[in-house]
């Protein structure tokens, strides 16, 4: 980087925090804290919505992940759109007729305390541990392709966040959202025309040949990760529970102008998902082809580790390993040029023969990457040997101009950021609305107490984040560990609002302790697939599973204690 | 306690939109939209495998 990508980059993260944090500093009503200004429209709902759940993974790993396995992945987002539709028709109504802050207010009114309080607690639980790696994932990767300190990248992003989502609350998320959004679609598109601009004609072509443009499975096999099936059942449901019942992008859409503005804004997400995400892994597919036809293509991307151990005793392995991907990268590039003619003469033969060799000189290279990694593992256990996330930054890096790879820099913290600040928005609303004025409903009358304490939750969540982020970077197999949690305590929380919306004779109690035995099935199913891996399923169905045991049982357990026997709370004072 | 409902009158408002008397209309425009984007991703797979 130059001194005109580090204009770009500071220019832009520091200009939007510090122009948030200035048309929000006067922010004291809580209703404006904690949901936005009233006037709020259905574009800056949309954006914001879609800041939050895009954090950097889907800009700095997706176009890895495609580049590694194909664009199956798009599958994913299947299930999005019924998922918001069916949370403007259902959830979205009731939540803005209540006027809750939160969704587990909604909880505490049809329920009881226990459920508002477990389902606040499941939330408070995984998102509060996520906010700190949504710091720390990026922040790792920058700063090793970057050579920058990585404690130092974790604290000044998190700094950065805290200052003015603190500051300015609901409305200062909004604002910068929408103006990282910009930032990042800027960016993004400034990449995907340069990546085209390098490009061979027959460039698509290549990729599909080379098995990297399956964006939809039928088959029917449940052990599958991507498949339309699982993408459309599974996505739905976790679909639903993150934008139904996670407070993160619940208020996101609570606080707009009116009904109108937050379906919109839904409906905004609903229509440009997948064709957003489509783009994204299709910048991968791409880059997959220019990898192909570059002289200098790395065995491994992360270059940095790489060298750290290719200078070290076994420098003669790793020399070794260098050459022989790189004789086997040119005869891969004669197999793709003359699978190219043979297309182009139109031969049916000859083309399947040239096809078959293209897939063989493919498979000799992944096997001589797989060489590189366990060479890297041999010479020391701990060595990072996944490198698909380094795959676009090192494009950035080494073939965008100066000026660019700042603003594409500035995308990855730009997302970063508005992730982060969804998230610390919600941890300090739930903290305030469910804990604090939940123990404290005397204190809870003060206005600018509210107000304060929603501020001073905001802030500790962000240090916690920061300090978590902090140590994970001693333990980085936690990382995949939360992920895995969280995505295994959805189910049973959707299942209790669909109980909630759906199911008016079940009571609190049986809905609570329904809820505990389906988190417990969840759990024991995901433990029982990793104990026998022959048998084990796509994570994704564990949503629908959960979801359904939590309803079933909540029928079956209110079916014993036949009344519902829960105590009611009083309706949220605005 | 019952659980509320959604209220009626937020259900039938108009949305605003161009083209589009009510709610239902803009769902089924987002459904019709979805239905094509996975009928044209499964022709790409197609088109390229």
């Amino acid at each position: 980087m130059n001194l005109l990508d580090w204009v770009v980059l500071l220019g832009t993260m520091l200009g939007i925090a510090a122009y948030a944090t200035w048309r929000t500093r006067h922010t004291d009503n809580l209703n404006t804290y904690l949901k936005g200004n009233h006037n709020t429209g259905w574009l800056t709902i949309g954006l914001s919505v879609m800041a939050t759940q895009a954090s950097t993974i889907t800009y700095l790993s997706l176009p890895g992940q495609a580049y590694e396995n194909g664009i199956a992945f798009i599958q994913n987002y299947f299930g999005l759109p019924l998922a918001l539709i069916i949370v403007c028709v259902v959830f979205l109504p009731i939540y803005r007729k209540l006027g809750v802050y939160t969704a587990y207010e909604y909880l505490g009114q049809r329920f009881d305390a226990k459920t508002r309080l477990l389902g606040a607690g499941l939330f408070l639980l995984q998102r509060g541990l996520q906010a700190g790696i949504t710091i720390y994932a990026p922040a790792i990767i920058l700063s090793t392709v970057l050579g920058w300190r990585l404690d130092l990248t974790i604290i000044f992003t998190g700094l950065l966040v805290i200052i003015y989502t603190v500051t300015g609350g609901s409305a200062a998320v909004n604002l910068t959202q929408k103006w990282q959004m910009a930032v990042i679609f800027g960016g993004m598109l400034t990449a995907f025309v340069v990546l085209l601009s390098k490009l061979p004609a027959d460039a698509v072509n290549i990729a599909g040949a080379m098995g990297k443009l399956q964006a939809v499975d039928f088959t029917p096999d449940l052990k599958r990760r991507y498949t339309f099936w699982s993408g459309m059942l599974g996505g739905l449901f976790l679909s639903l529970s993150y934008f139904g019942t996670d407070q993160s992008q619940v208020q996101r859409y609570l606080g707009g102008a009116a009904l109108r503005e937050s379906r919109l804004g839904l409906m905004f997400n609903a229509l440009f998902k997948i064709p957003m995400q489509f783009a994204i892994v299709m910048l991968g597919a791409l880059l997959f082809v220019f990898y192909q036809f570059q002289p200098n293509t790395p065995v491994f991307f992360n270059q940095t580790e790489w060298q750290r151990h290719a200078q070290g005793p076994q420098a003669a392995t790793f020399r070794a390993i260098e050459e022989k991907h790189s004789a086997l990268h040119a005869d891969k590039q004669d197999k793709i040029r003359a699978w190219v003619a043979a297309r182009d003469l139109g031969d049916a033969d000859t083309e399947g023969a040239a096809r078959t060799a293209m897939a063989e000189a493919q498979k000799a290279s992944g096997a001589v990457r797989q060489e590189a990694r366990d060479a890297l593992r041999a010479v020391d256990p701990k060595a990072k040997i996944k490198d698909s996330d380094y795959v676009f930054i090192t494009f950035i890096l080494t073939q965008l101009p100066h000026g660019v790879i700042g603003l594409l820099i500035a995308v990855m913290f730009a997302s970063a950021l508005s992730s982060k600040a969804g998230e610390l928005n919600a941890l300090g609303t739930t903290s305030t609305i469910d804990l604090w004025r939940h123990f404290r409903p005397l204190a809870a009358q003060d206005e600018a107490r509210n107000v304060r304490n929603a501020k001073w939750f905001t802030a500790a969540w962000g240090f916690f984040a920061i300090g978590f982020a902090l140590f994970v970077s001693f333990a980085e197999n936690l990382i995949e560990a939360l992920n895995i949690v969280a995505s295994i305590f959805y189910p049973a929380l959707l299942g209790v609002f669909v109980v909630a919306f759906f199911l008016k004779k079940v009571g609190g109690s049986a809905v609570f302790w329904a809820a505990v035995a389906a988190q417990a099935l969840v759990v024991a199913l995901f433990f029982w697939g990793k104990a026998n891996p022959a048998h084990e399923i796509g994570y994704l169905w564990l949503n629908p599973i959960g979801c359904a045991a939590c309803v079933v049982f909540s029928l079956v357990l209110q079916a014993f204690m036949g009344h519902k026997g829960s105590r009611v709370e009083p309706a949220p004072t605005a | 306690m019952n659980s509320p409902s959604p209220d009626p009158s937020d259900r039938e408002e108009s949305p605003g939109v161009p083209g589009f008397r009510s709610w239902r209309g803009v769902y089924l425009f987002v459904f019709i939209f979805f239905v094509l984007c996975v009928a044209l991703l499964a022709l790409f797979s197609r088109a390229f495998a």
